[in-house]
C-alpha cells in the first residue's frame, strides 16, 4: 500500500496539470461584478472643465472601454469600436489611462473617435477603482450604474456579436 | 521546379526557394549552406531511430542475458551522442552565417548581433534550448559507458537503455512540436533578433549550466529504474551514483547562482530571487539534488534508506521535466518564460507521464524487494542526515505547493490568489533555519550510534559565540532577528570547521584529507556565506525611487546619489539614454554609476541596465527610467549590504561539488573502515 | 527570510528591549508602511512582481496610492484590503488564511509534524533490531 502512495500523489499532480493546461492564467475576474461603479470625479478629456463622476451611467447601459495612446492593441481593437459607435447601439465611454492629453486627442484625430465621453485618468484613479490590470479593458454598466461583465482584451467583432451585444440588449431590455 | 538561387557560402544573405527535388543543384559545395539545415534535420530523425534501439535492445539483452545486445548499448549511446552533437552544430553554423532562410535564425538572431549572443541565441529560444537539452542528455548516456567500466553488466545496460527512452521521447518531441530547421518562405531580410534581456554574457552561459544539472539527474533516474527493474539496490550502487549527481547539482547550483545574480543586475530592480515560478522549478530539482546526496551517503555507508534513495532519484529528475512542462507550457504567467504553447505543453506533459509514472509504477511493484534494515539511532550520523531529508524534503514540497497551489486552485474551483514572497518566508525559511540547526551538529556526530557529548565543544563555544552575535547585532544593527540569522550562519561555519578540526586531528592531517573532505567543508561554509549575506540583504538592504532633475539627489542609508546628468547615444544594435549618478557618503566620493534605458529597435523593446558598484561590503547601485529633462527622470537608489556573499555562498557549493568529484576514494565509507 | 527567524524569537526575547531604540519620525515611518504594504500587493501587470518593485506604471500610481492612503490615517491592513476589493485575492502576494487555503498554509508544518514524529518512531525501533 506504502510503495503506492508516490504513484498516487503523482498522478495527482499530473491531473492537476493536465486542467490547468486548459485554463489561461492571464484572465482576471472582476471583483466589482454586480456592484456599483465606484464613486469618481475625472476631467472629460476635452473639455477639462467638464467634471465627470459616476452619475453619467445613470439611466442607460453604457459601455466603458479603457485604451490609451500608447497602447498597442488598442489599434486593433479601434475600428471595432468605430463601427459599435457608428451603429449607435450602446453609451460608448472611453477612459483615456495613464496618457497625456495632446496625445491621446492627436490618436483620436487619426483615428475618429468613437466614445460619446472620453475620461482622462492620467494617474489610475478610476483605473485602480475599476481593477483594471491593462488596456484595453471593458465593463458594461446597467442602467443602475452596476458593473455587469467584464471584458480582458481586445473585442473583436465575434467578441461583440456573441457576447458583449447580447449582454447589452437584455440590459436594455430590463 | 527547383528554382534555387544562391549567393556563394561567403554571401551575407542566401535566398533560396528551397525544394528536395532540386539535389542536384545542392551537391554543388556553392550551395553547401543551403542544405545545413535539411543535414541537420536528417540528422535528427537519424537520431531518433538510434535513441530507439537504444532505448529497446540493451533492457531486452539484460532480460534474455544476450552479452551482444547488451554491450550494443554502448556502442549506440556513443552514436546518438555524434548524430545529436553534429545536428546542434549544424543549428549553430545557422545562427553564426544568419541563414535567415531557417524560421528560427530569423525570429530570434540578427546579423547586426555581436558574435556571442550569435551563438547564445541558438539556446535563447524554446526550439533551440530543448535541441540543447537533448544533447546533454545523448551526452550523459554516452558517459555512462566511459565512466561504467566496472558496472555490473545488466544494470549498466538497463540504465543506458532507460536514458535512450528519455532521449527517444525528447527527439520525438523535437520533431513533432518544435523542429528548429524549419524553413522560412519568403526568407526575410534580416531577422527580428534575440530578446534584449537576454543578450548578457551571464544568460548566455546560465542555461548550459542549468541544463547540465537538470539534465545530469536523468542519470540517477536511469540508474534508479535500472535498479528497481534488478530489484537491488545497494551500497555498491549507492558509490556508483553519488559522483553522476554530484556532478548534476554542482552545474545546478552554477546555473541557478548565475540566474539570480543575472536578474539582480538585469532586471535592476535589486530582487536576488523573486520566488517566481520558473525559478521556483529550477530550485525544488536542487533540494532533492541535496537530498539525494546526503542520501546517498547512509546507503552507502550503513545500508539504509535505499527505497527512500531510489525515490528521490526518480524525483529530482521528474522536478526537472516539471520544470521544463511549465516553462514551456504556460500553465504559470512569469517573467521569465519566452516561449509559450499549449499543444508543446501537453506533449511535455505527457513525456513526464510516461517517463514518472512508469518509474513509480514500477517503484510500486519492486519497492518491496529494496528494502533494508530498519530502524537507526536518533544521535548518530545517519540520523542527522535522515533529519536533513526529511526537512529537505518538506522544503520541496512546500515550494510546490506555493508554486503550484494557485494553479490547481484555478483548476478547481476558478478562484485565482497569488502565493509570494511572505508566503515562503513564513513557511519555507523556518524549515531552512531549522535544517542550518541541524547541519551545525550532524557532522560532528560518529555513524552508528553516538552521544549528545560529541557536541559538547560546538555547545560551550558556539552558545556564547551566537549571544555575543545577537547582542552585538541589536546593539549597532537594531535587529533582532538580524541577529539571530547572522548569529546560526557564524554557528553552522564553527560547527563546520570544528568537524574540520576533528577530521584532521586538530588541523594536523589537514593536508592528506580526501577531496571530499574540503567539498564537505566548503559547501557548509558556502551555506554559511550564503546565508549571511540574505540575512543581512533582507534586514538592511535600503532602497528609493525618486524624480530627480539633473543636479538634485536622493539619499539612500547615508550615501548620496546625485543626478549629474543624462545623455542619449546609440550603440552596436540599440539606442540609448546613460546617466551619470555620483555617489558620495558623508562627502566623500565613491563612485560614479552609469545607469542607462536601453531601446533595441528590431524588437521595438525597452530595457533598464542599473548602473552598479559591487564590492564584498556594501554594494550601491542606480537605474534610471522614465523622464524628460523639464520634470526629472525617475531614479532608482539602492544600497545593498553583503548582497555579493550570497552568490559567494553559492559559489562555494557548487565549487565544492566540483572538488568531491576529484576524491580518490568513495569519502562516504571512510568512517566504515 | 526576514521571517526566517521568526521561530526563534521567543527564545531571545530577552533582547528584544533594543528594539524600543529604533522609534522614528512621522514620514519615515509613512514611507517604511509604504514599502511594507508594497511589497505584500502583487504588481497585476507584470504578474510576478511586487509593486514595491515594479516600475511599471499602474504598480508607479498603486504606490502612489498606498502613500495616499497611508498619510489620509488608513491603517496598513485597511490599505491592503482596498487593494483586495478591487483586485481580489490576487492582488495579495501573501494569501490569505480561509477555508480555500488551508491546505497551501498548514501542509508544510503538518508535513514536518509527520516527519519528526516518523523519526522518533523509527529510531526506536532500532534498539530492537540491535
Amino acid at each position: 500500500m506504502r510503495a503506492l502512495l508516490p504513484l498516487g500523489i503523482f498522478l495527482l499532480i499530473g491531473l492537476a496539470f493536465a486542467v490547468g493546461l486548459t485554463k489561461d492564467p492571464k484572465l482576471l475576474p472582476s471583483e466589482l461584478l454586480n456592484r456599483p461603479v465606484p464613486d469618481f470625479a475625472l476631467t472629460e478629456l476635452y473639455d477639462e472643465t467638464d467634471i465627470l463622476t459616476q452619475d453619467m451611467f445613470d439611466g442607460k447601459v453604457s459601455l466603458i472601454n479603457v485604451f490609451g495612446s500608447w497602447c498597442v492593441a488598442c489599434n486593433v481593437e479601434h475600428p471595432v469600436l468605430m463601427d459599435i459607435a457608428k451603429r449607435n447601439e450602446v453609451n460608448l465611454i472611453g477612459i483615456d489611462w495613464r496618457d497625456e492629453r495632446p496625445k491621446a486627442k492627436d490618436w483620436l484625430a487619426k483615428r475618429g473617435n468613437p466614445y460619446r465621453k472620453v475620461i482622462f485618468d492620467n494617474e489610475s484613479v478610476l483605473a485602480i477603482k475599476l481593477g483594471v490590470s491593462g488596456a484595453p479593458e471593458s465593463f458594461i454598466i446597467d442602467k443602475a450604474g452596476q458593473v455587469r461583465y467584464k471584458h480582458v482584451g481586445v473585442i473583436t467583432p465575434k467578441i461583440w456579436r456573441n457576447t458583449l451585444r447580447p449582454i447589452i440588449k437584455t440590459l436594455e431590455a430590463d | 521546379m527547383g528554382s534555387v538561387t544562391a549567393t556563394p557560402c561567403v554571401g551575407m544573405t542566401i535566398n533560396i526557394n528551397c525544394d528536395t527535388r532540386a539535389i542536384a543543384p545542392m551537391l554543388n559545395p556553392r550551395y553547401c549552406r543551403a542544405m545545413i539545415a535539411e543535414l541537420g534535420h536528417y540528422l535528427l530523425i537519424l537520431a531518433m531511430f538510434t535513441s530507439l534501439a537504444q532505448g529497446v535492445l540493451p533492457i531486452l539483452g539484460a532480460h534474455k542475458g544476450s552479452e551482444n545486445m547488451m554491450a550494443f548499448g554502448d556502442q549506440a549511446a556513443k552514436v546518438l551522442f555524434a548524430l545529436i552533437a553534429l545536428s546542434f552544430i549544424a543549428l549553430t553554423t545557422i545562427f553564426i552565417s544568419s541563414d535567415f532562410s531557417v524560421k528560427l535564425a530569423a525570429s530570434h538572431s540578427h546579423s547586426m548581433k555581436p558574435f556571442l549572443y550569435k551563438i547564445s541565441g541558438v539556446w535563447g529560444n524554446h526550439e533551440g534550448s530543448i535541441l540543447l537539452w537533448t544533447l546533454m542528455l545523448a551526452f550523459y548516456a554516452a558517459l555512462i559507458p566511459v565512466f561504467g567500466k566496472g558496472l555490473p553488466d545488466t544494470l549498466k545496460a538497463r540504465a543506458i537503455g532507460v536514458q535512450g527512452l528519455l532521449t527517444f521521447g525528447f527527439l520525438a518531441f523535437i520533431l513533432f512540436t518544435s523542429n528548429p530547421f524549419e524553413r522560412l518562405n519568403p526568407v526575410p531580410i534580416d531577422g527580428l533578433g534575440l530578446n534584449p534581456l537576454l543578450q548578457d554574457p551571464g544568460l548566455a552561459i546560465h542555461p548550459p549550466m542549468l541544463y547540465m544539472g537538470y539534465v545530469g539527474f536523468s542519470v540517477a533516474f536511469s540508474f534508479s529504474v535500472a535498479a528497481l527493474i534488478e530489484g537491488k539496490v545497494d551500497a555498491m550502487w549507492a558509490q556508483w551514483l553519488r559522483p553522476w549527481v554530484l556532478a548534476a547539482w554542482s552545474f545546478l547550483t552554477l546555473g541557478i547562482m548565475l540566474g539570480s545574480l543575472w536578474a539582480y543586475y538585469e532586471l535592476g530592480w535589486g530582487g536576488w530571487w523573486m520566488w517566481d515560478p520558473v525559478e521556483n522549478v529550477s530550485f525544488m530539482p536542487w533540494l532533492v539534488g541535496t537530498a539525494l546526496l546526503h542520501s546517498i551517503m547512509v546507503l552507502g555507508t550503513r545500508h539504509k534508506l535505499a527505497n527512500w534513495t531510489v525515490l528521490l532519484g526518480i524525483s529530482a529528475f521528474s522536478l526537472s521535466l516539471i520544470g521544463t512542462f511549465v516553462v514551456r507550457s504556460g500553465v504559470l504567467v512569469s517573467v521569465h518564460s519566452f516561449a509559450t504553447d499549449p499543444e508543446r505543453g501537453v506533449f511535455i506533459l505527457l513525456l513526464l507521464m510516461l517517463a514518472t509514472g512508469g518509474a513509480l509504477s514500477l517503484y510500486a511493484l519492486r519497492a518491496k524487494t529494496l528494502k533494508g534494515p530498519g530502524g537507526f539511532e536518533p544521535v548518530s550520523r545517519e540520523g542527522g542526515l535522515i533529519l536533513n531529508n526529511l526537512l529537505l524534503a518538506t522544503a520541496t514540497a512546500t515550494v510546490f505547493l506555493g508554486t503550484f497551489y494557485p494553479l490547481f486552485m484555478d483548476a478547481m474551483t476558478g478562484d485565482k490568489i497569488s502565493v509570494g514572497k511572505p508566503y515562503f518566508d513564513l513557511t519555507f525559511a523556518p524549515i531552512m533555519l531549522l535544517l542550518i540547526v541541524f547541519m551545525g551538529a550532524a557532522p560532528l556526530l560518529k555513524w552508528r550510534k553516538d552521544s549528545a557529548a560529541s557536541l559538547k565543544r560546538l555547545a560551550l563555544f558556539g552558545g556564547p559565540l551566537m549571544s555575543i552575535i545577537i547582542a552585538l547585532t541589536v546593539l549597532f544593527g537594531k535587529s533582532v532577528l538580524g541577529g539571530i540569522g547572522l548569529a546560526l550562519a557564524a554557528y553552522l561555519a564553527f560547527g563546520t570547521l570544528l568537524a574540520l578540526a576533528r577530521k584532521t586531528q586538530n588541523f594536523k592531517t589537514w593536508r592528506a584529507q580526501p577531496a571530499g573532505t574540503y567539498g564537505f567543508v566548503l559547501a557548509h561554509l558556502g551555506v554559511a556565506i550564503f546565508t549571511a549575506g540574505a540575512v543581512v540583504m533582507s534586514v538592511w538592504a535600503k532602497d528609493d525611487i525618486g524624480r530627480l532633475k539633473v543636479g538634485e539627489s536622493l539619499t539612500v542609508s547615508g550615501y548620496e546619489f546625485t543626478l549629474a546628468s543624462v545623455a542619449p547615444g546609440q550603440r552596436e544594435n540599440y539606442q540609448f539614454l546613460s546617466a551619470k549618478v555620483d555617489v558620495s557618503k558623508n562627502g566623500k566620493e565613491i563612485k560614479t554609476l552609469y545607469p542607462e534605458q536601453r531601446f533595441y529597435p528590431v524588437r521595438n523593446m525597452v530595457t533598464t541596465e542599473a548602473g552598479f558598484h559591487f564590492t564584498l561590503g556594501p554594494t550601491i547601485f542606480s537605474a534610471i527610467s522614465e523622464g524628460n529633462s523639464e520634470d526629472g527622470w525617475i531614479i532608482r537608489a539602492n544600497y545593498h549590504p553583503y548582497v555579493t556573499w550570497i552568490w559567494i555562498g553559492a559559489l562555494l557549493m557548487s565549487l565544492a561539488g566540483f572538488i568531491s568529484l576529484f576524491d580518490r576514494r568513495l569519502r562516504f565509507r571512510e568512517d566504515l573502515a | 527570510m526576514r521571517q526566517i527567524t521568526i521561530g526563534l524569537i521567543s527564545l531571545f526575547m530577552v533582547l528584544s528591549f533594543a528594539l524600543a531604540a529604533t522609534a522614528q519620525t512621522p514620514n519615515a515611518e509613512i514611507e517604511a508602511r509604504a514599502k511594507d504594504v508594497g511589497r505584500s500587493l502583487r504588481c497585476v501587470v507584470c504578474q510576478n512582481q511586487s509593486i514595491d518593485e515594479s516600475d511599471a506604471p499602474l504598480a508607479i500610481d498603486m504606490r502612489k496610492l498606498v502613500r495616499e492612503r497611508l498619510k489620509e490615517g488608513d491603517s496598513n491592513a485597511e490599505v491592503i484590503a482596498y487593494m483586495q476589493e478591487r483586485y481580489g485575492d490576487f492582488v495579495l502576494l501573501k494569501p490569505p488564511v480561509q477555508s480555500n487555503t488551508y491546505l497551501l498554509w498548514f501542509t508544510p508544518f503538518l508535513l514536518l509534524l509527520a516527519g519528526l514524529i516518523w523519526f522518533i518512531k523509527t529510531s526506536h525501533k532500532a534498539e530492537a533490531d540491535s
